[in-house]
């Protein structure tokens, strides 16, 4: 009965507290989305992922590191759940410690790309005219590069490494989320709530970050995790390339690498690092689109 | 009056909802003759879904159901696509409410209209381009030549309903069904226009469903008038006996209508408690 | 917008038109040149970028070159012929200017101007990216046309999972185990490289795309032999193209089968092949040629991470060779290069746009 009511309180049409709103919308928020079964794949997924990483000495059955040279290139076994690569290092476990790597990649990248992101294209719908102007003048011209090869190149000249992959990554991936964030501030910045509070008399800056950059977050949001699926692709080709992570870190593109050339008979080494990129980015894409779904239906499929 | 063109008894329109399938149309039957039928009511009261389902065009997940629905003796329900696209253009047409919306943006007017002709009847070239012009100005475009060259952005809104119209007269149906033909136009050209289709309707003994949420105006084209209110008719009577309709839904709308003579300050507000409980 | 105030009259309508005629044309050239404008400033910026990453974030450019054991006068002398003593405005300058008269420096590891490597080795890349493309619009614009048109079935769910394949799996393990399946295992395609060992330098390159050399000198054995080892890279650049050519086509097409005129057409009594392919599909043909055109200038730049698994020997090869060398000359001119297919590519397509939007014209 108690559940009943807390139920009926959740999703009262009229709430009488602020706090009954939003625990309200969240928890309307989670139906529509546990009634979205990819979107809870995606997000078991996740979940998964982000274990796998916190768990990794645990949930790993060999050093990720350690050679074994009597054990080189084994098949798939009970003992090597994928094989071995060409040390004789367990790939199960280079691929459990390899979501550590993956995990942080995307997460620092989310942290410096989005916030920068949001920043320009806030200030930029906010304050309009000539900075407006040159602000998304920027965003353009970066939009309209490639963005792998800016990565590449920018890698090349910092140095291979996985900390200079993932600031290569952010500095080509902030213009989207710029681009997002002026759109969505031009369509509050006129709205009466701003107005009111702007007569008692809040700074530009206030309004812009009390105000403005909460109301993006959730489009934002659902933006970052659209793009996580890219943004673990390209990490993987610099390391696939040589230009991320270095050896010995279990990174699952220099994995794939160093498979290559053992791809015709010894399948598993560079297929089973393929797999788990495939499942991750697969997992951020069922999630993004649950998440879209959700909080930010207009949108539609445009990304 | 001759033997009805158009036989309709419980027809319903379901879709399915959260909780539950919702008729929108809730079991109406009426019949048409080579006539001017009028129906009325506000807006969601499930006209052009009426309109719609004579001519099976109501989208999934929308349903259609009727004891009868009868056109010309055959049984419309029971027709194939295939069946039901000899009838649709060729024997019942039908003008949509906005021609922004209900023309293609990318094709020329005068492709359009030929189109719906050629669909129907394999004609020469020469003779569409003929008809094409001959129906652009029955609906009273002067230049029709110049007119069929132009694109949907290109023209006028009144003169697209024109366009719209002749489209749909021009492989000459026996039923012509007028979903708010002129309610996105400009109210200079909307006597216009209504006076083409009463003019066309006319002369070539054609059946017209007018719809509208406009009492007056149906009153005025129409030889009687359906008045639907939220799925329901509850009225259907001549247009010349409509200012004794009993309905209280009815003698509100009536009572609602602005007049020229106007002496009231406010309108008076339609009370639904007398007759509905949804 | 033309639409916006109702004409009661045929008459003033032929005036307004008349009156419009002209002033649609100069708009339509107003938006090309600012179109010509934008084209040429994103050029400057990706000169700017490739001059940023080039001269300002390594450490030292000059020891870049000539090595951190170089005795000081060497270095003195490679700082000035690097023109590093001057302010930096005036060393953009410079750049521009040499980038613009074609001059992209030396390649360190070829040891030959690096205009002259990407000259030969573009065709190649331009060769696999084009197949790819079309191998992308053919299968692409149909199933989604279909998937759209057909809600639910077959095709639709197929689409669904290679569109999401296309977004998840990375293109060089797709091409490493297409190598493994494809070719070691079932020998349907031959392997790396763009032609057999055997025949390697037999055709003289005119074109530098090799299915046209061999046709040219009437080698149909190299011709069909190119095919052969052309088949799996273009095909899986096709997969790729297809994946997200068919979504946009797709969801393009959803967006039209709601709108009111299809009813109109439906209403009409017109087949509902007309009805999908003439009233449908005409109108997107303007967005999907942006979506194709997006989806080329990927190719072209996802090319680098397939051209290594298939020793293909193009631009992206060519990248990644630099890359690992720290061959900053021959980096950023391929940056460069690609850079500037890629934005002319994008800006091409929205003037082809304006051109051919009868609501634009
Ligand atoms: N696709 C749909 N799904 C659910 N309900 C619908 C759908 N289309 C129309 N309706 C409902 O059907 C009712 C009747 O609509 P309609 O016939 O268009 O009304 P009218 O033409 O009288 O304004 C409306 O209340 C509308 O909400
Ligand atoms: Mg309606």
């Amino acid at each position: 009965m108690a559940f009943a009511d807390m139920r009926n309180w959740l999703l009262d049409e009229s709430p009488a507290s602020r706090r009954q709103a939003r625990w309200g919308r969240i928890f309307r928020i989670s139906l529509a989305f546990r009634g979205n079964a990819l979107a809870m794949v995606g997000l078991v997924i996740v979940l998964a992922l982000i274990a796998m990483a916190v768990f990794a000495p645990w949930i790993a059955t060999h050093d990720p590191i350690a050679q074994d040279t009597y054990a080189r290139l084994r098949p798939p076994s009970a003992a090597n759940w994928m094989g071995t690569d060409e040390l004789g290092r367990d790939i199960w476990s280079r691929v459990v410690f390899g979501a550590r790597i993956t995990l942080a990649i995307v997460i620092l990248v989310a942290v410096l790309a989005a916030p920068a992101g949001l920043l320009i294209g806030a200030a930029a719908g906010y304050l309009g005219g000539w900075v407006d102007r040159v602000l998304m003048g920027i965003t353009d011209i970066f939009l309209s590069m490639p963005k792998l090869i800016l990565a590449l190149a920018l890698v090349a000249a910092l140095g291979p490494g996985i900390e200079n992959a993932i600031l290569a990554i952010a500095v080509t991936s902030w213009p989207s989320y710029a681009r997002i964030a002026r759109a969505e501030t031009l369509t509050f910045k006129n709205a009466d709530f701003i107005a009111a509070s702007r007569l008692q008399g809040a700074s530009s800056l206030r309004i812009v970050v009390g105000h403005i950059l909460p109301l993006c977050t959730s489009s934002m949001i659902v933006r970052v995790t659209l793009d996580m699926a890219g943004i673990i692709l390209t990490a993987a080709g610099l390391g696939f390339i040589g230009l991320g992570a270095q050896p010995p870190l279990p990174e699952w593109g220099a994995m794939i690498a160093r498979g290559r050339t053992f791809i015709l008979d010894q399948w598993w080494v560079a297929t089973m690092p393929g797999f788990a990129i495939i499942v991750v980015s697969l997992g951020f894409c069922f999630l993004g689109d649950g998440l879209r779904d959700v909080l930010d239906p207009k949108s539609g499929e445009k990304h | 009056m001759s033997a009805p063109l158009l036989a309709v008894e419980n027809l319903k329109v379901t879709f399915p909802s959260p909780s539950g399938p919702v008729d929108v149309v809730k079991g109406i039957s009426f019949s048409l003759g080579r006539e001017r039928l009028g129906i009325v009511g506000e807006s969601g009261s499930g006209k052009s879904m009426t309109g719609r389902s004579i001519l099976g065009l109501v989208r999934a997940p929308g349903k259609v159901s009727a004891t009868r629905l009868e056109f010309d003796g055959m049984d419309l329900l029971k027709q194939g696509e295939k069946a039901m696209r000899k009838i649709r253009g060729a024997r019942i047409s039908m003008v949509m409410q906005d021609p922004k919306f209900s023309l293609n943006p990318v094709m020329t007017v005068g492709e359009q209209i030929a189109e719906a002709l050629v669909a129907h009847k394999r004609l020469p070239r020469r003779e569409i381009a003929a008809r094409v012009r001959a129906m652009l100005e029955a609906v009273r475009i002067n230049d029709p030549d110049r007119v069929a060259g132009l694109y949907p952005h290109e023209i006028s809104g009144g003169m697209g309903q024109r366009v719209m119209i002749a489209m749909m007269l021009i492989p000459e149906p026996d039923i012509l069904i007028a979903d708010e033909p002129t309610s996105a136009l400009d109210v200079s050209v909307q006597a216009q226009v209504l006076d083409i289709i009463d003019d066309l309707v006319r002369n070539k003994g054609m059946g017209l469903i007018l719809i509208s949420h406009d009492l007056n105006l149906v009153a005025h084209y129409c030889d009687r008038v359906l008045v639907m209110n939220s799925g329901r008719l509850v009225e259907d009577c001549a247009a010349s006996e409509l200012k004794n309709a009993q309905h209280p839904y009815t003698r509100g709308l009536l009572a609602a209508q602005p007049r020229l003579d106007e002496t009231r300050d406010e309108l008076p507000v339609i009370d639904r408690t007398t007759w509905s409980a949804t | 917008m033309a639409t916006d105030t109702p004409f009661p009259d045929a008459g003033a309508q032929a005036t307004r038109k008349r009156g419009g005629g002209a002033r649609r044309t100069r708009k339509a050239a107003l938006h090309l040149g600012g179109i010509a404008v934008s084209l040429i400033v994103t050029l400057l910026g990706l000169i700017a970028i490739t001059f940023f990453i080039g001269r300002v974030v390594p450490i030292d450019p000059a020891l870049a070159v000539v090595g951190d054991r170089a005795p000081k006068a060497v270095y003195e002398a490679a700082r000035v012929q690097l023109g590093l003593d001057k302010p930096l405005i005036v060393q953009f300058v410079t750049y521009v200017k040499a980038v613009a008269t074609g001059d992209l420096g030396m390649s360190v590891s070829t040891g030959r101007p690096v205009l002259q490597d990407l000259k030969e080795v573009f065709p190649a890349t331009l060769e696999m990216a084009t197949l790819g493309i079309l191998i992308g619009i053919a299968l692409g614009v149909p199933m989604g046309v279909h998937a759209a048109a057909k809600q639910g079935s077959l095709t639709d769910q197929v689409i669904r999972v290679v569109g999401l394949a296309g977004y998840a799996i990375p293109a060089f393990w797709l091409g490493l185990v297409g190598l493994a399946v494809f070719y070691a295992r079932l020998q349907w395609v031959d392997g790396p490289g763009r032609v057999d060992i055997a025949y390697d330098g037999l055709v003289t390159p005119v074109t530098g795309l090799m299915l046209v050399d061999s046709l040219l000198a009437g080698e149909t054995d190299i011709f069909f032999n190119a095919i052969g080892h052309l088949a799996l890279p273009a095909c899986i650049l096709g997969f790729f193209s297809l994946a997200y050519i068919a979504r946009m086509t797709r969801s393009f097409m959803l967006d039209q089968l709601a709108q009111e005129y299809i009813t109109t057409a439906r209403v009409k009594g017109l087949p509902e092949r007309v009805v999908i392919w003439r009233h449908a599909f005409r109108p997107i043909l303007l967005p999907l040629i942006t979506v194709c055109a997006l989806s080329y200038a990927a190719l072209l730049e996802g090319s680098v991470m397939i051209e290594t698994i298939f020793s293909w020997p193009g631009i992206g090869n060519y990248l990644t060779v630099a890359l690992l060398n720290a061959d900053m000359a021959a980096v950023l001119g391929a940056t460069l290069l690609i850079g500037t297919v890629f934005i002319i590519i994008n800006k091409v397509s929205d003037a082809l746009y304006d051109v051919l939007d009868p609501r634009a014209r």
